[in-house]
């Protein structure tokens, strides 16, 4: 789960991490209350999408840029106007872009020097690691590639935390001097504090700014949380946003499903996550492209089947179907009548190819064929992706 | 022998009461595995009875431990108490506690494998489907059957079997009985980032494990775990291994059901580990289909 920046914000002033100071606003009136609240010349107004490139993107309105430098009310209230209701297209959103419904006036500061901070899971220590780097604002990758010793890494001890003398190595090797020093502490500790109790899996601050007038300050941050701890962080939960999401993966999360869309058009539908991923490949494997993966869990019922379907079908690219499922407890009889309930209650047309193994596979078997739908039984992983291939190749 | 449990194993179950751990407490006790003991707080004393087996619930493994000579522990507590559940087998010194349980928070893990450094126990999971360590009887009956992984599929014999995924388990379990092999063990080790016990752990136990003939190791896209333990293998087993990593075709970064299965970096991708594992000497099959068959090959059978 992604957040805005402006929450990211919210998170920040709870935690006591240093920021300059700012408001969102949802209307371009509020933008000027903001402006005037925040007061003093020098501010920013930057559309709230989760998406990076904001700066050089371009509005479908014509408006040139996400993010603008302003010095009075009336010129928020303007630029807030001219972005608000309107779709930012970054290198990151696609050409469909985003639509913007909220802004961030902030306080815009004077920077000596940027600097990178970042704390993630790291699980080849089954720790949180700390990453500082002195080339702030840049691609943190790029920097690690060419320049690794610009980068600072620090494990987190798994019990107790982060510790002042970590902090303070950490600043030291930003080149942090004199009362920066304590300062920078006092920000990570800050930092580290809402990352742990919030259940993040990442926070990175780029930049981390150290001002003309001697603050060290988070300006822009990108979290992740740990989805399986959301249930216990009701405050991160709130901040979700689906309308940033894929609408498809929206849907099949309320169904308890979980769905990835991709760019091909032969759907699967499987249950347990290693294999669909494997299913996925075989696609691939035999001339295909999965159009997502779909895990519908262990069980596979009738109603699973059937909301997976509705899923998959309002995904246009999709031009037939592949269902695998490894029967292992269930039955694969009462599998196949699900199959069959569900693709009566979609009213499905598409090439469906249907691979079942396991208990009780070849009454399963039998009931698909003795159906008259057009449902391909297959015989193994293989059969089946080749005949989904086959089939898709013969509609299109 | 087989590794970690022997059909002998006498084992727990966490939260049998519960929907989930009933359900597979009882498909353990039909596949005729020792299941002597159930823990439900508060159901101390009352009796789990299916098919005329009459299971005693204690209030704590401690107890239950002690009560039966149970020595591992089948975790089917919901996440919020699932770090706890692993705990309590480490107090009470089982030799193994096997997590089922999907969906701990990643903190909950962290703190939990810290706390297990040095400890008797050793954890399987989470997000696991669990051990199998098939019987001789027909349709592998009289095995010790710790989890979900449906039971018929297996059938005793000298291939061990070590995955993240369920489901591509059973897969594999069912290419090498269809085609009349059977196997040692069977461990899924789980899809989550942090879990107590790594391919190369499985693959040492097999490697030490004289019935263990030939191994199939299932990976994913995601962290490192498939490429050490086919950088230890290369170096240390001299047993034929193949192997199948899922996650070809997926995008990176994104989170591909499993909390582990993310493509982070340059080598945690598909094709990298593939690429690893082969120079490393193992027979990688590029499609699910052929996991067993990879393995024949390189066995000359």
């Amino acid at each position: 789960m992604n957040i805005h920046e402006y929450q990211a914000k919210e998170l920040f002033e709870k935690f006591g991490v240093a920021t300059p100071a700012g408001k969102v606003a949802a209307t371009a009136e509020e933008a000027g209350a903001a402006a005037r609240e925040i007061g003093g010349t020098g501010l920013v107004v930057k559309a709230q999408v989760h998406a990076g490139g904001r700066g050089k993107g371009t509005f479908k309105n014509g408006f040139k840029g996400g993010v603008h430098v302003i010095n009075t009310a009336e010129e928020a209230q303007e630029i807030a106007g001219k972005m608000l209701g309107q779709t930012l297209v970054t290198h990151q959103t696609g050409p469909e872009g985003k639509l913007v419904s909220k802004v961030l006036i902030a306080k815009s500061v004077d920077i000596v020097k940027e600097l990178y901070f970042a704390i993630l899971f790291d699980r080849s220590k089954s720790t949180h690691s700390i990453i500082a780097s002195t080339e702030g604002g840049m691609n943190i990758e790029e920097v690690a590639e060419k320049t690794p010793e610009k980068i600072t890494k620090v494990p987190v001890h798994p019990t107790m935390g982060l510790q002042p003398y970590q902090c303070r190595k950490i600043a030291s090797a930003l080149g942090l001097k004199g009362p920066l020093i304590n300062q920078a502490v006092k920000l990570f500790t800050a930092l580290w504090n809402l990352y742990s109790k919030s259940d993040c899996s990442l926070v990175e601050v780029n930049p981390l700014a150290v001002t003309t007038d001697g603050q060290v300050v988070a300006l822009d941050a990108k979290f992740n949380f740990d989805d399986n701890a959301l249930y216990r962080q009701k405050e991160v939960t709130a901040m979700r946003d689906t309308s940033e999401e894929d609408p498809r993966e929206v849907a099949a999360s309320e169904f308890g499903l979980n769905y990835i869309g991709l760019d091909g058009n032969i759907a699967c539908l499987v249950n347990g996550a290693g294999l669909a991923m494997a299913t996925m490949d075989i696609i691939k494997l035999h001339g295909g492209e999965p159009a997502n993966f779909l895990d519908v869990g262990g069980g596979a019922t009738k109603d699973q089947v059937a909301s997976a379907f509705k899923i998959i079908l309002g995904d246009p690219n999709v031009k037939g179907i592949l269902v695998n499922i490894f029967g292992g407890i269930m039955d694969c009889n009462v599998i196949a009548q699900g199959i069959i309930a569900a693709v009566n209650e979609v009213g499905l047309t598409l090439p469906l190819v249907v691979r079942l193994e396991g208990n009780n596979v070849e009454a399963g078997k039998a009931t698909l064929a003795g159906s008259d739908l057009a449902i391909l039984s297959a015989d193994g992983l293989t059969d089946a992706a080749q005949k989904i291939v086959a089939a898709v190749a013969n509609v299109a | 022998m087989a590794i970690l449990v022997d059909t002998d194993t006498r084992i727990l179950v966490q939260g049998i009461t519960g929907d989930f751990g009933s359900r597979h407490a009882k498909a353990s006790l039909d596949y005729g595995t020792q299941l002597v003991a159930g823990v439900t707080p508060g159901k101390g004393g009352q009796f789990f009875e299916h098919n005329g087996h009459k299971v005693p619930i204690f209030d704590t493994v401690a107890e239950a431990a002690a009560e039966t000579g149970a020595t591992v522990s089948a975790i089917f507590v919901p996440p919020p108490f699932a770090a706890d559940a692993i705990l309590e087998c480490v107090d009470a010194k089982l030799a193994l506690a096997v997590a089922i349980t999907e969906g701990i928070p990643v903190n909950d893990m962290i703190r939990v494998k810290s706390a297990m450094c040095h400890s008797k126990t050793r954890l399987i999971g989470p997000n696991c489907p669990g051990v199998v360590t098939p019987g001789r009887g027909d349709k592998s009956q009289g095995g010790c059957r710790i989890g979900i992984a449906p039971g018929y599929i297996h059938r005793r014999g000298n291939v061990g079997v070590v995955s993240r995924s369920g489901t591509l388990t059973y897969e594999a379990v069912w290419q090498l009985t269809t085609r009349g092999y059977g196997q040692s063990t069977c461990v899924g080790i789980g899809g989550d980032p942090v879990n107590g016990t790594n391919h190369t752990d499985v693959l040492q136990m097999f490697n030490d494990d004289p019935e263990t003939e030939a191994i199939i190791m299932i990976g994913e896209i995601g962290g490192s775990a498939e490429v050490d333990a086919a950088r230890w293998a290369a170096e240390n087993c001299k047993k034929p291994i193949a192997a199948f990593i899922a996650g070809a075709t997926a995008p990176a970064g994104r989170r591909m059901g499993h909390a582990g299965a993310i493509v982070g970096g340059a080598e945690d991708t598909a094709e990298a580990k593939k690429r690893i594992l082969r120079e490393c000497g193992i027979a990688v099959a590029d499609s699910p289909a052929d996991m067993a068959a990879a393995l024949l090959e390189r066995m000359g059978k």
